[in-house]
């Protein structure tokens, strides 16, 4: 037993109901404010054989980064109580951009790994995004029907439920992922700059979930990202946030371009997706001025919907408010 | 009245299943039927787009519309039926209408071009505002991936329309601007046919794509939405200064023009508001300009508030009348005396109608037969 384990199993032996709570709590973290906001940026310098990722690190950090944000329980235990067998686990990657501006295949496989792990059919597990094109783009293999296998499929493909979501600025149609196939969502964004918005991380991600992305990009995406991501279906469904931060962009974004791209090496990790978006806008300020960019505002972008995010209380958006780890492996 | 078409399936060579207008608002959306890419199995069809910038990194500016949308690669503008790929901006709509029916003219509504007569009416997906009360948001609001479509290049069209007698082809329910590559080409190719072309749109579009657009239509209706810039902000998500430039514009170029204006309760519906774009419309367009004010139906996302009173489409008219236009409709209220023509100069009855059937048609020669008056419109 190490110690992580023994740590984990004296807590839940001496006051079993404290993890409890921490098990049911998850959607009281997703919505954050007050509630202390942790976001976890791990980071393996070593974790490449060339441009290759090693995917034993991967798992190594994202076992470390699942304990370091739910307070030093194992990952499986973490696993398990965010998730069941019985849940259609969707993880929401983000594709738009090409393989090498796309969220990681290898990252999405270590996460299956975890979920197979905690006794989930491979059947339940189904990688989705916008279009069967975008997944196949960024590498991912489609399969659509084969439930003996991880499935993976767009929403061309689920269709969007008929429904007219209604939430301040935004009416939309949802992916029928979201609203009929899926019980939970990892979603596993990309941290980059947008042209647009500012950047394209937790909240952002969910554009790609209805559709009519198109009609929301006005004003910077403010309020239009924070309306969508305030929809309770989208709440209710997300389990975790994983933002693949292996490759990351600091302008020219969505595209991927190799001149604005580094490797950070990292994961963020969160419960609270405006938590997780602002300290994610923080890295992307710090390394534009390493690199002699202006700030976002100055660009004409600030991600203003973030902090539009926070004022709606649907997560923490003031730095000084988020526990922001990072933990270097 | 309504026909159908008498087109067999084959003539379509999409292979998507056909459907009617009304059959296609409730299905195009969720489908588990989606048609994908082209019918060969090849990849969307693309076109590229006539009026846009490159610029540098391969991001470009679409020149089509007010809104200039500065698109990066990989991704498509605010109307979402327009990609950048690589460096160049495709419209991913031409050739591909989603939609098309032959309806009486007087439904889009033109009052004053060819009454009594059909129009074969075809739109595509997209628009470039997002009206909270649009009818027909399951075709604007959506991109070209979320519907069927079918495969009707512009001389498939124009033949069309010759095969069933229409004697204009109308771009209508959604937003014809987005696809304003395939409006034009299907224009000229109608025009070599004798058939004429109606643009039914909201005239939110930049001077150079309105000109050269132009040349080639017969006719335009404008759904002016407000008259104020607050309502074009916080219902349309446009703006109105360039859909009043439009109208100056087509009346600089003489091409016939007739406006709606949909009378949203609360909103859109004050005595002010009215006399205003009545005032603005005699100084502007001039008195012979028709003017359609129309009952508003909860729609979309504006559920919450009840049909325009026919009190209040009344007062518009009466206002616009007192403020010396001629040619003042009330619309979607059918039996109602404001569906019809009167000479301004007689004050006649000249043409009779009943929703959109017209049930009599009395000008001769673009004229009043009791007077004489001139009666301004496009008549054969």
């Amino acid at each position: 037993m190490n110690r992580r384990e023994f740590l984990f199993r004296s807590i839940a032996a001496g006051a079993g109901f404290t993890f409890l709570h921490s098990m049911f709590s998850h959607k009281t973290k997703l919505s954050g404010k007050g509630s202390g906001s942790s976001v976890v940026q791990i980071t393996d310098p070593f974790m490449r054989d060339g441009n290759d990722l090693d995917e034993k690190k991967l798992g190594k950090i994202l076992d470390e980064g699942l304990s370091s944000l739910y307070n030093s329980a194992s990952p499986g235990e973490v696993m398990r109580n965010l998730f069941s067998p019985e849940d259609v686990i969707g993880l929401k990657v983000n594709t738009l951009s090409g393989p090498r501006g796309s969220t990681h295949r290898e990252l999405v496989g270590v996460i299956i790994d975890k979920l197979l792990a905690v006794g989930l059919p491979p059947g339940n597990i189904i990688i989705w995004d916008r279009s069967n094109d975008d997944l196949e783009g960024a590498g991912y293999r489609i399969n659509m029907d084969n439930r003996k296998k991880v499935r993976c499929f767009g929403n061309d493909y689920a269709g969007y439920d008929k429904r007219l979501y209604l939430n301040g600025s935004i009416g939309s149609l949802l992916s029928r992922t979201v609203t009929d196939v899926c019980s939970a969502i990892i979603n596993i964004p990309v941290l980059k700059d947008h042209g647009i918005v500012g950047v394209s991380l937790s909240m952002k991600n969910y554009f790609g979930a209805i559709h009519n992305p198109n009609k929301y990009h006005d004003n910077h995406g403010d309020p239009y990202i924070a309306d969508l991501f305030e929809l309770p279906i989208i709440r209710r469904k997300t389990r975790l946030i994983i933002c693949d931060a292996l490759d990351a962009q600091y302008e020219g974004g969505p595209p991927f371009k190799p001149q604005w791209n580094w490797p950070m090496n990292s994961l963020l990790m969160a419960f609270d997706g405006v938590a997780l978006d602002r300290v994610g806008w923080e890295i992307i300020e710090k390394k534009r001025m390493e690199n002699g960019f202006g700030s976002l505002e100055s660009a004409g972008r600030k991600p203003q919907y973030i902090l539009t995010a926070g004022q709606k209380n649907l997560g923490q958006s003031d730095l000084a408010n988020i526990r922001w780890q990072k933990v270097e492996a | 009245m309504r026909r159908s078409l008498q087109i067999s399936r084959r003539q379509f060579v999409t292979g998507c299943g056909f459907f009617s207008g009304s059959m296609l608002l409730n299905s195009v959306v969720g489908s588990a039927n989606l048609l994908q890419g082209n019918s060969d199995g090849t990849d969307w069809h693309r076109f590229e787009a006539r009026w846009y910038e490159k610029s540098p990194y391969k991001k470009v500016k679409c020149k089509l519309c007010p809104r200039e949308c500065v698109v990066d690669d990989l991704e498509r503008g605010y109307c979402g039926v327009r990609e950048n790929w690589d460096g160049i901006y495709y419209s991913l709509v031409y050739s591909r209408p989603c939609t098309y029916h032959i309806d009486p003219i007087e439904k889009k509504p033109l009052f004053h071009f060819l009454p009594g007569t059909e129009a074969f009416s075809i739109a595509t997906v997209g628009c470039n505002v997002n009206c909270k009360f649009c009818q027909n948001w399951q075709i604007s609001q959506i991109r070209p991936e979320q519907a069927q479509s079918f495969d009707l290049p512009p001389e498939k069209v124009a033949n069309l329309a010759k095969s069933e007698k229409t004697p204009s082809i109308a771009y209508t329910y959604s937003e014809p601007v987005v696809f304003s590559e395939y409006m034009m080409d299907t224009a000229i190719a109608g025009n070599r046919e004798g058939i004429k072309s109606v643009m039914i749109s909201n005239g939110y579009i930049q001077e150079q794509p309105m000109r050269d657009l132009a040349e080639v239509l017969a006719a335009v209706k404008i759904d002016l939405k407000a008259f104020t810039e607050k309502y074009y902000k916080d219902v349309v998500v446009g703006e109105l200064k360039p859909v009043l430039d439009t109208l100056v514009l087509l009346k600089k170029l003489d091409i016939w023009t007739e406006i709606v204006y949909l009378v949203v309760p609360t909103l859109n519906d004050g005595d002010r508001e009215f006399r205003e774009l009545a005032n603005w419309a005699v100084q502007y367009l001039g008195k012979e300009v028709p003017i359609h004010f129309t009952r508003f139906h909860p729609q979309y996302k504006l559920q919450n508030l009840p049909p325009t009173p026919q009190k209040t489409l009344e007062r518009a008219r009466q206002i616009a009348l007192a403020a010396g236009l001629h040619y003042i409709y009330i619309g979607n209220i059918p039996g109602h005396e404001g569906e019809h023509t009167y000479c301004p100069g007689c004050k006649k009855r000249l043409i009779r109608r009943r929703g959109f059937l017209v049930e009599e048609n009395l000008i001769a020669s673009g004229g009043c037969p009791f007077c004489g008056q001139k009666i301004p419109g496009v008549w054969a």
